[in-house]
């Protein structure tokens, strides 16, 4: 039965992909994105990663398709269209990708217990973490509790990237002939 | 602001979930799914829901540009004080052993506040970009 959620769900995601490649519509772009991040909530869930599954349901396929969509007010919504076939991109994607593959037959089967990641500080966090810690959901014990220097680290960079683009948008605006249109938005 | 009907009410009787839910993610993160980070998200998707069905005017009653950019960097602020109170209870950087007499509710509590400043963070910093956005459409 999982294997065969598993397998709609990477279906469908191959599918929503090529969408994406072939939707010129960026307005278009941005649901089919949100699509996307949908069904990879779906891959955490079936993967009993149900806090990464939250975290993609609410932020990849809730607010950064809000976000995208209000950018493309400040924008046009068509891609630009490409004047002419360009074979760089595409070499460069096949052989990084065919890179990846290929890395990716070294690595430990999926979901062994003893893989070296399995091997290092899980091992602490599954048996201590409630001893320790006394947090039920490990995730919390790991995020918040042994590794909150990295936590600490995440909410800066939110913090940092939010004043960043605060800073551009509020800067002042260099006035385009017709740009200046009146939308009745409140 | 819209002038459906349909969407105004369903906007008002789904809010008080919206935020409940985000208190449910944000406080029960040490049982199930979730935490400062969902919970910020959830908040921040009460405010822009807000926004969208009875424009920005509303949204600023509601949160204010002020409160909400003053979010952005508190929370970073709660966070990085939390570790920096565990100093002077004799601890390292962000341990939170010794903020209480049991080191499980010292944990508890350590990790509450973390989870707070998270979530002071993240929903103050996703409004203020999407009142950013909307002002510059404007």
């Amino acid at each position: 039965m999982e294997a065969l959620i598993n397998m709609a769900l990477l279906t469908l995601l191959a599918a929503v992909t090529i969408a994406i490649v072939r939707q010129h519509n960026l307005v278009g772009v941005v649901i089919l994105a949100s699509i996307y991040s949908f069904l990879m909530a779906g891959v955490m869930l079936v993967l009993d990663a149900v806090d990464v599954a939250l975290t993609e349901a609410s932020v990849g396929a809730a607010i950064s398709t809000i976000m995208l969509l209000a950018a493309l007010n400040l924008t046009k919504t068509r891609e630009y269209p490409l004047k002419h076939a360009n074979l760089v991109p595409l070499l460069l994607s096949l052989v990084v990708g065919a890179g990846l593959i290929w890395g990716s037959l070294v690595l430990p089967p999926f979901g062994v217990a003893d893989a070296p990641i399995h091997r290092h500080v899980a091992p602490r966090y599954i048996t201590q973490s409630m001893g320790e810690i006394g947090v039920p959901n490990m995730v919390t014990a790991v995020l918040a509790d042994y590794r909150g220097y990295d936590t600490l680290g995440e909410t800066t960079v939110i913090f940092v990237a939010g004043i960043g683009v605060m800073l551009l948008l509020r800067g002042r605006r260099r006035r385009e002939p017709g740009a200046g249109k009146a939308e009745d938005r409140s | 602001m819209s002038h459906d009907v349909i969407l105004r009410i369903g906007t008002k009787l789904i809010l008080p979930f919206i935020l409940l839910f985000a208190l449910y993610v944000q406080f029960h993160g040490d049982y199930g799914p979730g935490g400062g980070f969902q919970a910020g998200v959830i908040v921040a998707a009460a405010v822009i829901l807000v926004t969208i069905t009875f424009g920005l005017r509303t949204a600023r009653r509601i949160a204010p540009r002020a409160v909400v950019e003053r979010m952005v960097p508190l929370g970073v602020f709660i966070f990085a004080a939390t570790g920096i109170v565990s100093l002077f209870t004799g601890r390292n950087y962000l341990d939170y052993s010794n903020f209480a007499h049991d080191p499980l509710d010292a944990h508890f509590i350590g990790i509450f506040a973390v989870e707070a400043g998270v979530l002071v963070t993240v929903a103050g910093t996703m409004i203020a970009l999407f009142y950013a956005f909307i002002e510059r459409g404007r």
